[in-house]
């Protein structure tokens, strides 16, 4: 994936609650076989209305969201993540986000942020405002600064903070354990009583 | 499973037999394959489910980086979200929309390719995936499951540690059978008397939903226990499980107990004769010791609960059958004032007019929340000799082939059709608007699934979730109604 290091980006201030995956991108748009193109799906019902905000400049060529609570609540569809990215948002900034969307986002180069309330409402406060609306997150920093001088400081996990400062594939850094992998199946045979394969044969009929 | 604003319960004494354990913590200890770093872990996965919708991408990803799926013997694919569930007989190629059908034929070909057993769409055994795995006896107490969907928390009614994933730890499922995972926090609902005659698990968990809230269980694992879930068949503890997910939590659980294990004995995949017994033991142990410790705790009076109906997009916006859309200017927070306005206006409704009594023009009965056996049972019971109402357009959708097949040896589809029912196919259906069954703009719908958010059941669909009684007696009525009026 694409290295999150320090982004330089509008944002868009989306001041609305419990925003879901099905409005993020809804169902119509899954029947892709691809992670790509999804951009144009992106908040399909509010985009058509004009007075959206990424309809407008220049919260249209926005890098970073400002959402309030539970954010990304609903499906595990990455497609929703992949959305954001394709439409050129790196960043969400809310005070609390759904876990499976947490995890999607960063496996993609999105930086989710959990910042306190009083936090978000200063953030949000500057993002409606073109004059303000340009915010610079550092991961390496761990902290997201407006044009005013206003610098806040946001917590995140140590490893996720690495791979994503890295760009780096998990799926090859779990594989490097492949021993213990290995191990525990092993072991496994003892300790799980009938867990059996499952085959092929009983499904076709 | 992290939530980075808290600290976790990393230093809670893994494995260590001494101290009391959770539930939850007995199946994370018993699945860690390999500790990482600040108490992450691989965590060990013994049954990855896989469908059509969200799997693609993952399987590009391992053809692109030359990786072969680690255990396809612990992997299942079936086609559930896309198909059509009527005119099935000319199998995919008959699928009319070629984006569905293509997401079908990939699934297809990538089981195929990586060696995976797949549920072919015109077996008896194609279903909803998490209808299907209990159904087949892969779903076992004690076990970790993962699936690339939100509702995989279903297969928590048996003890199992089960929870949706995105598509990129599909992957790396596929490659490591494992997960780099954090633990969660528990959570303990605690559900004490009975549930009254007529109120069902939909209403139980609507009712715990609105008072945990969408985002009250974020970052938790949720045990459900007391006597009211102990009442519970195991239907009615897939349903409670099933929307653990509309709490924010990542799980659901409840321990195994007798009826677990009467429902496990003789599924297909389910162990068998000796082994059946050396099982048992093992899942006896699955339970909560007495003196552990959660997280945070919700106590719930079953006898309280009235048959639940949503109001709003939100699973939390729900009241009771007596209740009132509530009023906006009632709350003193902007936001949540604000979406209540939205709410509102996305429903058509005003403030203050009572659920009871709404017009619908759509039934739907069906999907993972609510399409087993003993649904269809409880909506045909219900129904009755009766016939729907004139101008409502109303569907049955059987959770698999295998619920369409016992509905038909108990008669049950003769109840619907006669009723003026569509008796249709298994799959995914109504629940999201991404196959042919979809509403049209404004209309209102009494529902058996599990969300109501904006557009869930088709653009600017209205959407009121229920228990299968309560949409069938709506089906009848023509409008939301109390189904306990219309018991037999
Ligand atoms: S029935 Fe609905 S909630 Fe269940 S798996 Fe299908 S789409 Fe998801």
């Amino acid at each position: 994936m694409m290295p999150f290091t320090r982004l330089d980006a509008v944002a868009a201030p989306l001041p609305l609650v419990n925003v879901d995956t099905d409005k993020i991108l809804p169902a119509p748009f899954l029947k892709t076989i691809s992670r790509t193109g999804l951009g144009k799906g992106l908040f399909h019902s509010l985009r058509s209305e004009p007075d959206f905000i990424l309809n407008h400049a220049p919260w249209d060529q926005a890098g970073i969201l400002v959402a309030l609570d539970n954010f990304g609540c609903g499906s595990s569809r990455e497609h929703a993540p992949w959305a954001l990215l394709d439409f050129g948002i790196r960043c969400v900034i809310a005070p609390s986000i759904a876990d499976i969307f947490y995890n999607n986002c960063c496996k993609n180069g999105i930086l989710p942020i959990v910042l306190p309330h009083t936090d978000i409402d200063r953030l949000m406060a500057l993002a409606t405002d073109p004059a303000t609306a340009t915010l610079s997150v550092d991961l390496a920093q761990q902290t997201v600064r407006a044009t005013t001088g206003l610098a806040l400081p946001f917590v995140i996990d140590a490893q996720r903070k690495q791979d994503l400062l890295q760009g780096v594939d998990d799926i090859a850094r779990s594989l490097t354990r492949e021993a213990d992998i290995a191990a525990y199946e092993h072991a496994m045979d003892s300790r799980q009583v009938g867990v059996r394969a499952i085959t092929q044969a009983g499904l076709d009929g | 499973m992290t939530t980075p604003s808290t600290t976790t319960r990393a230093d809670a004494v893994p494995g260590a037999s001494s101290a009391p354990r959770t539930l939850f913590r007995k199946i994370w200890d018993a699945h860690v394959a390999a500790d990482l770093h600040d108490g992450a872990v691989l965590l060990y996965i013994d049954r990855h489910l896989v469908n059509e919708v969200t799997s693609p991408q993952a399987f590009d990803g391992l053809r692109l980086a030359g990786r072969r799926v680690r255990r396809p013997d612990r992997t299942i694919a079936v086609a559930d979200h896309n198909v059509p569930t009527d005119h099935r007989a000319g199998g995919v190629a008959a699928i009319a929309d070629p984006e569905s059908r293509l997401q079908v034929e990939t699934l297809e070909r990538n089981a195929a390719d990586f060696d995976i057993p797949y549920v072919p769409l015109l077996s008896r055994r194609q279903g909803i995936v998490h209808i299907i795995g209990p159904e087949l006896g892969l779903t076992l107490p004690g076990t970790t499951i993962v699936c690339g969907d939100s509702h995989t928390s279903t297969h928590g009614a048996f003890g199992a540690l089960a929870f949706g994933i995105g598509t990129s730890e599909a992957e790396h499922v596929l490659a490591t059978q494992t997960l780099i995972q954090q633990p969660a926090r528990a959570m303990l609902v605690q559900v004490s008397g009975q549930l009254r005659a007529g109120v069902t698990a939909k209403d139980l968990i609507l009712h715990i939903i609105g008072r945990v809230g969408t985002a009250g269980a974020t970052g938790h694992v949720i045990e459900y226990a007391g006597p009211a879930i102990r009442d519970l068949d195991m239907a009615g503890r897939m349903t409670v499980c099933n929307m653990s997910i509309e709490a924010g939590a990542r799980a659901g659980l409840i321990a195994p107990d007798e009826k677990t294990y009467r429902w496990l004995q003789g599924r297909p995949w389910a162990p068998a004769g000796e082994d059946f017994t050396r099982a048992r033991l093992h899942w006896e142990t699955l339970h909560t010791d007495p003196g552990a410790s959660y997280d945070k705790t919700v106590h719930i009076d079953a006898a309280s609960i009235a048959p639940m109906v949503t109001w709003g997009t939100s699973p939390e916006a729900v009241t009771g059958i007596d209740g009132h859309v509530p009023d906006p200017a009632h709350v003193s927070d902007p936001a949540r004032r604000q979406q209540m306005d939205a709410m509102l206006a996305y429903m058509g409704l005003a403030a203050g007019t009572p659920l009871r009594g709404l017009p619908i023009d759509m039934v739907f009965i069906g999907s993972c929340t609510n399409g087993r056996i003993e649904d269809l049972r409880a909506a045909a019971a219900v129904v009755g000799p009766r016939r729907i109402a004139a101008g409502v357009r109303a569907l049955v959708v059987p959770g698999s082939g295998m619920v369409k097949a016992q509905a038909e040896a108990e008669g049950l589809h003769r109840i619907f059709l006669d009723a003026g029912f569509e008796w249709r196919d298994a799959g995914c259906s109504m629940c999201l608007g991404m196959n042919p069954d979809r509403l049209a703009p404004g209309q209102r719908c009494a529902s058996t699934s599990n969300r109501n958010f904006e557009g869930r059941q088709g653009p600017g669909g209205r959407t009121h979730l229920m228990s299968p009684q309560m949409a069938a007696a709506a089906a009848i009525a023509g409008r939301i109604v109390d189904a306990r009026d219309y018991l037999p």
